[in-house]
């Protein structure tokens, strides 16, 4: 019922015989369909509805979701706070319905506010170079993967305490380049760099490394990247973006590759998506980043501008040659992220990732209190580890915990769970949590 | 125009969070040393900067847009609303099956209706984009064979009038690419594909329409040249707006397909994203799909890992909220929209092709599909003046230029799809300002290279930004 076809069926009728078509079917039949391949109709596809149907329809659906009031699971995806002013700026419908700038003179707007983003992704990383940004954190590990190959390095060491859905994207990817993926194993929580010392080679094209790890926790990412460098392999380091306002920047610890999920900058849970891939690479590596960079120059005029850039790497240009076949750089998500970096800053960034930090200790302690115990004793960021006493443990303690409208850590398998806490859990939150997991484990 | 980082003034901030209500952390982390350096301004200074970089960025609102390949249709509000609800922006990807069932019903419902139109058996919603659904859809072409012993199949056939995505996806997915050429009448020479599908052929990859905007009489050949070679047939749905509801994928031959949600069912561009590119495929390749299956268990949907899976190709199940957008407006156009949008965008394309086909030589002067494509090729030999040329002089009389230089296989090219959100005073306007840039370009084309004359940049120097790159703002230290 809905349409957005606009012209009325007389206005259709004279247009078709402006054409030389004597109704729809005829159209259909000169511009060469088989007449029997042709549909008499969908049965599948329900009759439209009117747009307050659909609206009632989709809130149906929305309904039948739980959204928890406290949320303490990140493995990947983190509820941070959006300023309003971001879904604002990014519900704009000259951002939301452009295309690709492939017109610079009719989008420097666009242009100019990617270039924003690249000296952001930049900035967070301490890299020289960023791209303009790719579908998700995993995808832009394999991207980097592929970046740092050539012919005689091909094989991939990916540390056990990568996220393992970033490690199964990566391993997707190589199937399709039919390269090599080997699993360093962790120790206590953190790589295990005498491992990675033994396994790296003269065919080994990177080595890949989350800084905070899965599991949490502070990896020498600087010591990884010296032993991938000694062995003539790079190093690719996948970071936390609201992490690095306080740690150590992948450029500092030496890597020739930093990606990572931009979702914490800005974007919505989603139930997992759309969210943001940034890549960014040393000046070396810059021509070997894939996907689309935005790059300033002088019009006809000597006036400042923007343009895409470096397309020679591109799919357009390329084809089978490209550095990769992505199209998309996820902008309106990376103006998303660029939105709500400027708006934050780097005090409110700081902020952020110091709040987190206090607000995951503080729930580690009081859950140990309440009795769970410790699974790594290590710096970390904003997750942690921690053990119940078995499996029918854990789903007790989740189910009481739903109760409370609290989404608890993650279930790990073997008693372990992963729990983060960010900036928006009040102290009241983080308390009633214990307080339920004591109450579970003294039953 | 000031970037952010010319407008900030040091101090500069505004508070969004409170300061925690629980003790410090311990400094225990290896800190960062380098200088963060963001903007510092003011929430003001940064809603005034936002607004005047929407005011030089062209979205569909702000004219016609009529991009061959990318179909610009209107992106209802509605579908905006729907992917804005708090059920939806506000769920963890991993809470629990039982707390997710809206989502999951959204999924299987879309699902169910993108087979429907495909005339697939199984989607998956996990690939992000277009070009991440063909290396989806080659990767499961690339399992099947490898699991029937035929690993020896290194080949994929592509038209040489394809999107470049086609051969990029094809080289990412670790085949060979061996061009089809294209006969004289746009579609694909099937002499020459007879002659280069053998033992070592995985698939074809195609869009019918194809590039130019022709449907290829000869698809059903083409497909079953290509199974009895013992290949698949990928089937590349950018042009899907052609013919959804009218023809099915499924129904000539084709084994697996993408879908662009972003183009064809209505999801905003973005400005280049995000997208979402499902992908379909008949029974015998479901093994093979990436991610999780959504099934229905003790009365209720669940995810379920096939063990068979080629893997994942993005960390989470899909870029859901670009599906919620797509359900919406299925569920909005329905049944007969469906085929009623199909079929504007035929007409709308034909009647803007026909107002223009005395002026503007056609790569094709037979009836098109959803888009077709102009050559200045003679335009260019006799005065100088290229398709570039002619597309800055549109930006002039306020309409974005059609896609220029694609397919690569009509020189001097321009390609126009108008898609069926277009009124006909619109392409009647729009006519109008094609046939007199062309007057214009005609009659004086020293003056052609120097269009745009209205906007603020002219002619950008693209061989500067790419031979000394400068993509980032130099920062003071």
């Amino acid at each position: 019922m809905g349409t957005y076809v606009p012209d009325t069926q007389g206005e259709q009728r004279e247009m078709l015989g402006a054409c030389g078509f004597r109704d729809f079917g005829d159209m259909y039949a000169k511009a060469g369909i088989p007449e029997k391949l042709m549909l008499r109709t969908l049965p599948g596809i329900p009759e439209g509805m009117s747009e307050m149907e659909v609206g009632r329809r989709m809130e149906g659906l929305a309904r039948k979701n739980r959204v928890y009031g406290a949320v303490f699971r990140g493995a990947g995806a983190y509820r941070h706070y959006i300023p309003a002013i971001v879904g604002e700026v990014c519900g704009k419908e000259e951002f939301r319905t452009a295309y690709t700038p492939y017109q610079a003179e009719l989008s420097q707007g666009l242009l100019q506010s990617i270039f924003e983003y690249q000296t952001d992704i930049c900035e967070l990383t301490g890299m020289a170079a960023s791209n303009a940004g790719v579908y998700d954190g995993a995808t832009a590990a394999a991207e980097a993967c592929e970046m740092c190959r050539d012919k005689k390095r091909r094989r991939v060491l990916i540390s056990a305490a990568v996220d393992p859905k970033t490690a199964s994207v990566v391993r997707t990817y190589a199937f399709g380049r039919d390269a090599e993926t080997v699993t360093v194993p962790e120790r206590d929580g953190v790589t295990d760099q005498d491992a990675l010392e033994k396994l790296i080679g003269e065919d080994t094209a990177c080595v890949l490394i989350q800084q905070p790890n899965f599991f949490g926790c502070e990896e020498d990412t600087a010591r990884a990247a010296e032993i991938a460098h000694r062995a003539g392999a790079k190093a690719v380091v996948i970071c936390n973006p609201i992490s690095l306002a306080v740690m150590k920047t992948p450029g500092e610890a030496g890597a020739d590759v930093a990606v990572g999920e931009g979702q914490p900058l800005g974007i919505p849970l989603s139930f997992g998506g759309p969210y943001l891939g940034f890549m960014a690479a040393d000046e070396k590596m810059m021509r070997r980043l894939p996907g689309r960079i935005v790059g300033e120059t002088t019009d006809m005029n000597g006036e400042r501008c923007y343009v895409l850039t470096m397309q020679a790497r591109e799919q357009h240009i390329r084809r089978e040659k490209a550095s990769s076949n992505i199209c998309s750089n996820e902008a309106l998500c990376a103006l998303t992220a660029s939105v709500y970096l400027s708006v934050m800053g780097p005090e409110g960034l700081k902020k952020v990732a110091l709040s987190c930090r206090a607000k995951a200790h503080y729930l580690r302690e009081r859950l140990a209190e309440a009795g769970l115990e410790k699974v790594h004793v290590r710096p970390f960021f904003h997750e942690f580890v921690m053990k119940a006493p078995d499996e029918g443990k854990v789903r007790a303690i989740l189910g009481a915990l739903d109760r409370e409208d609290i989404l608890g850590g993650l279930p790990l398998g073997d008693g372990k769970m992963l729990w983060c806490a960010t900036e928006t859990e009040p102290r009241g939150s983080m308390d009633r949590a214990a307080a339920v997991v004591k109450e579970v484990l003294a039953r | 125009m000031k970037t952010i980082f010319e407008e900030s003034v040091p101090g500069r901030k505004t508070d969004y969070i409170p300061e925690p209500d629980v003790p410090a952390a311990p400094a225990d982390l290896a800190p960062r040393e380098r200088k963060l350096r963001l903007p510092e301004v003011s929430e003001v200074q940064a809603d005034r900067h936002y607004t005047a970089l929407a005011k030089e960025t062209r979205g569909v609102n702000g004219g016609f847009y009529p991009l061959g390949s990318c179909t610009m249709k209107y992106n209802p509000p509605a579908a905006e609303r729907a992917a804005a609800l708090p059920g939806f922006t506000g769920v963890h990807p991993l809470q629990e099956d039982g707390t997710v069932q809206g989502c999951l019903e959204v999924m299987t419902l879309t699902e169910k209706m993108l087979a429907e139109i495909t005339g697939m058996d199984f989607i998956t919603l996990q690939p992000a984009a277009g070009a991440h659904g063909e290396f989806t859809g080659l990767l499961l072409i690339k399992a099947w064979h490898r699991a029937a012993g035929e690993g020896q199949r290194t080949k994929i056939l592509v038209p040489d009038s394809a999107h470049g995505t086609n051969p990029a996806s094809a080289a990412m997915a670790g085949f060979e690419v061996v061009n089809i050429p294209s006969d004289e009448n746009g579609c694909v020479d099937t002499a020459e594909l007879k002659k280069r599908a053998g033992p070592d052929t995985a698939g074809l990859m195609l869009t019918n329409p194809n590039t130019v905007g022709l449907f290829d009489p000869n698809i059903e050949e083409i497909t079953r040249i290509v199974h009895d070679a013992g290949g698949l047939n990928y089937y590349d749905g950018a042009n899907l707006n052609a013919i959804m509801g009218v023809v099915r994928p499924g129904d000539m031959g084709f084994d697996v397909v993408h879908l662009n949600l972003h183009k064809t069912f209505a999801a905003p561009h973005g400005g280049g994203g995000p997208g979402s590119g499902p992908v379909g495929c008949k029974a015998f390749l479901a093994d093979f799909l990436p991610g999780t299956r959504i099934s229905e268990e003790d009365g209720g949907l669940c995810r379920r890992e096939a063990p068979a899976r080629v893997g994942d190709v993005r960390s989470f199940g899909s870029n859901f909220l670009v599906v919620v957008k797509a359900l919406a407006y299925i569920l909005s156009i329905g049944r007969e929209g469906v085929r009623e949008t199909a079929a504007g965008a035929v007409l709308n394309a034909n009647y803007l092709m026909h107002r223009l086909r005395d002026a503007y030589p056609m790569a094709f002067d037979v009836p098109c599909m959803h888009e077709f494509v102009m050559t200045l090729e003679k335009l260019k030999e006799e005065t100088g003046v290229s398709a570039l040329d002619i597309a800055k002089g549109l930006i002039d009389r306020g309409i974005h230029p059609p896609t220029m230089y694609f397919p690569l296989i009509v020189h001097e090219a321009l390609m126009a799809e108008p898609t069926e959100t277009e009124t006909r005073e619109t392409l009647d306007e729009a006519a109008e300002a094609f046939l007199e840039v062309l007057e214009d370009a005609k009659a004086h084309p020293e003056e052609a290279h120097l269009k745009p004359l209205t906007t603020r940049i002219r002619r950008p120097d693209e061989v500067k930004a790419a031979r000394k790159p400068v993509i980032r703002y130099d920062l003071p230290d």
